[in-house]
């Protein structure tokens, strides 16, 4: 039985019929990595955001479920919803520059989820925060729970949140592009300590990318988007064998190769576009009508 | 260390400030046209009555040569002695100050939790009504100055529906048990409220005067960098662990936000204190800035010179104060 199951979603620029997402449905099973991947602006980021209920108040859910172990999120009330949120769902965030609070140190900025909204007492919340520090390899974890965040680097800031967002032993991760903002030597160990910290923790994690190559390397299924539809939702296997559709095929194509890098940068065909154009109009068509 | 050194070098570059007010004011107060001598002596005076004052006065040195005796006085804690009021002018600025000090900070406070609520309810209501009805009002308040806020406070709340007092600083027939002049400190202190409400209300309108222009500043600023704030990382971050709205303001993106403001609400609040000067008149408070006025009324040179250094000395200690306050609120400071 799927953990994140969203059926249908819908999601519009508030008061216009402006869509951002079209009729989206995916599962993420228990303990799964599920990719999103499409362009800039194809939604991605969006349905993580609609997931944890963070989606910006110009934006409304038109339609749709978000069930998260059977409970539909979108008919809880907004304090029960965030309650749930809090207790069961975490994110691992694109820019570890902007993502701790400046003025706060380290410590607190773990803690604070475990002592205010699960209610455990500080002393175990510390020794559990230096724990994680430990797990995802910060050397004297107690000096970083004291320090600021302009005092650690952007490869720290990126473990601690890795380390923030399994602090509470959620079953759902949303990890927004969490190597994107990272250099390419970090990224690798980044990815690498996210992988093994699912395993180990048994979390599902849904992980927006626009990188091919990071879906293969931690990726069970995946789901393509364009233009806030899903195109083709597969497992990651049959994915890079056969592609099943045009648009995935040409995005394929797109990912440069160390072999042959000249060759392999080939830009989405214009009839591939058109093709699925078509299909977000057909789709739009049948929201309309439907 | 480094603190110490930058304070040391503060407390230098004050000194220098200090020291060309006084000159430009010494100066400027005498090339002025206007006669001190001849706003005491009746009409008639002879030439011989004129030249006798002027001499006991010390007017009839250079202006350099009075301005070298008159600092000597300053550096050995002697600011003269008032024309008008023959008494020494540290006796009568110091004796004022306490009533001018009371109002002013009384005036922060009300500007600071008016400004604040309304930044923190248009960022808590962003993009609703509430919001828009807080911005005409952070318009309307800003755009009238501190002095008619007073005339307007004055007809209504002290005219029409007459609930405060708008005269002085305490009703004149109360008997007076205190030793300080800081009169609202002090009959707390002393647990008289009777006494603390009269004062109370006798400053809650010129307070309010000076205090609604700065709450507009502070409530727009403020709620500028709380909205953008809003919008970053570490905000959404701590609603994705449950937290709610105003959590979220109040912990997250306030503390971060503020700065700005505090800057701001440090070079206001000078202006606030300027601002006294017209609205302690209105109110016959009597401070210091209703002091200044009959000073500059009656050419009383030394009075206006103690008061001018006085006002300056506030200003700057008030500047200290807010670089100090930034530096503890922001740790990015705080270490370097």
């Amino acid at each position: 039985m799927s953990y994140l199951k969203i059926s249908n979603l819908t999601v519009n620029i508030a008061g216009t019929s402006a869509r951002l997402l079209r009729d989206v449905s995916l599962n993420v099973e228990a303990g799964e990595v599920h990719g999103l991947v499409g362009e800039s602006g194809a939604g991605k980021s969006m349905i993580g955001k609609a997931v944890l209920g963070t989606l910006p108040r110009a934006i409304e859910i038109v339609s749709g479920a978000i069930e998260l172990d059977g409970t539909d999120l979108l008919k809880l009330s907004p304090a029960e919803h965030r309650k749930r949120l809090g207790q069961s769902c975490a994110l691992i965030p694109q820019d570890p520059l902007t993502a701790l609070n400046p003025s706060r140190r380290i410590g607190p900025q773990i803690t604070d989820r475990l002592t205010d909204i699960l209610g455990w007492d500080t002393k175990h919340a510390r020794e559990r925060a230096a724990e994680l520090l430990d797990e995802v390899q910060i050397p004297d974890p107690q000096r970083v729970l004291c320090s600021y965040p302009h005092e650690l680097s952007g490869g720290m800031r990126q473990r601690i949140l890795i380390a923030s967002a399994f602090a509470a032993e959620p079953k759902l991760i949303v990890a927004d592009e969490p190597t994107t903002a990272l250099d390419v030597t970090v990224q690798k160990q980044i990815l690498k300590l996210i992988k093994d910290m699912q395993q180990r923790h048994n979390t599902a994690l849904l992980f927006v990318t626009h990188d091919l190559g990071v879906v293969s390397k931690i990726c069970q299924s995946l789901s393509v988007l364009y233009a806030g539809m899903v195109v083709e939702a597969t497992d990651v296997r049959s994915f890079f064998r056969e592609p099943a559709h045009a648009y995935s095929r040409a995005l394929l194509a797109a990912t440069p190769k160390y072999t042959d890098p000249e060759a392999s940068l080939t830009p989405v065909p214009e009839e591939v576009i058109a093709a699925v154009r078509a299909e977000v109009e057909a789709a739009d068509q049948r929201l309309r009508h439907g | 260390m480094q603190i110490l050194r930058s304070l040391l070098f503060r407390l230098a570059s004050t000194a220098v400030t200090l020291v060309g007010v006084a000159v430009i004011v010494f100066f400027v107060i005498r090339v002025v046209p206007g006669d001190p001598i001849a706003m005491m002596l009746p009409p008639g005076a002879t030439e011989e009555d004129i030249a006798r004052l002027t001499a006991l006065y010390g007017l009839d040195k250079s202006i350099p040569e009075q301005f070298f005796i008159w600092a000597g006085g300053v550096l050995q804690g002697d600011f003269g002695t008032s024309i008008t009021a023959r008494r020494p002018v540290l006796d009568l600025v110091l004796g004022r100050l306490p009533a001018t000090l009371e109002l002013s900070i009384m005036a922060l406070v009300i500007a600071v939790i008016l400004g604040g609520v309304a930044a923190l309810t248009g960022t808590r209501e962003r993009g609703t009504k509430v919001e828009a009805g807080i911005d005409v009002a952070n318009g309307m308040a800003l755009s009238v100055p501190d002095f008619l806020w007073a005339l307007i406070l004055i007809l209504l709340f002290g005219v029409a529906w007459p609930v405060f007092h708008i005269s002085g600083r305490v009703t004149p027939s109360l008997d007076l048990p205190f030793v300080t002049n800081f009169y609202l400190f002090e009959s707390l202190l002393r647990l008289r409220f009777d006494l603390w409400a009269d004062i109370v209300s006798h400053m809650f309108m010129p307070a309010l005067a000076l205090a609604i222009p700065l709450a507009a500043i502070i409530g727009q600023l403020l709620k500028q960098s709380l909205k953008e704030t809003m919008h970053l990382d570490y905000v959404t971050l701590s609603r994705t662990k449950g937290y709610g709205e105003n959590h979220v303001i109040i912990r997250e993106a306030l503390p971060n936000a503020i700065l700005p403001t505090l800057t701001l609400v440090g070079v206001q609040f000078t202006f606030l204190i300027g601002g006294t000067v017209i609205i302690e008149r209105l109110f016959s408070y009597e401070g210091l800035g209703n002091m200044a006025i009959d000073a500059v009324i009656n050419r009383d040179l030394p009075l206006i010179q103690g008061i001018v250094i006085l006002f300056a000395v506030i200003f700057t200690v008030v500047n200290l104060v807010v670089d100090l306050t930034y530096a503890l609120l922001n740790p990015r400071l705080r270490h370097a």
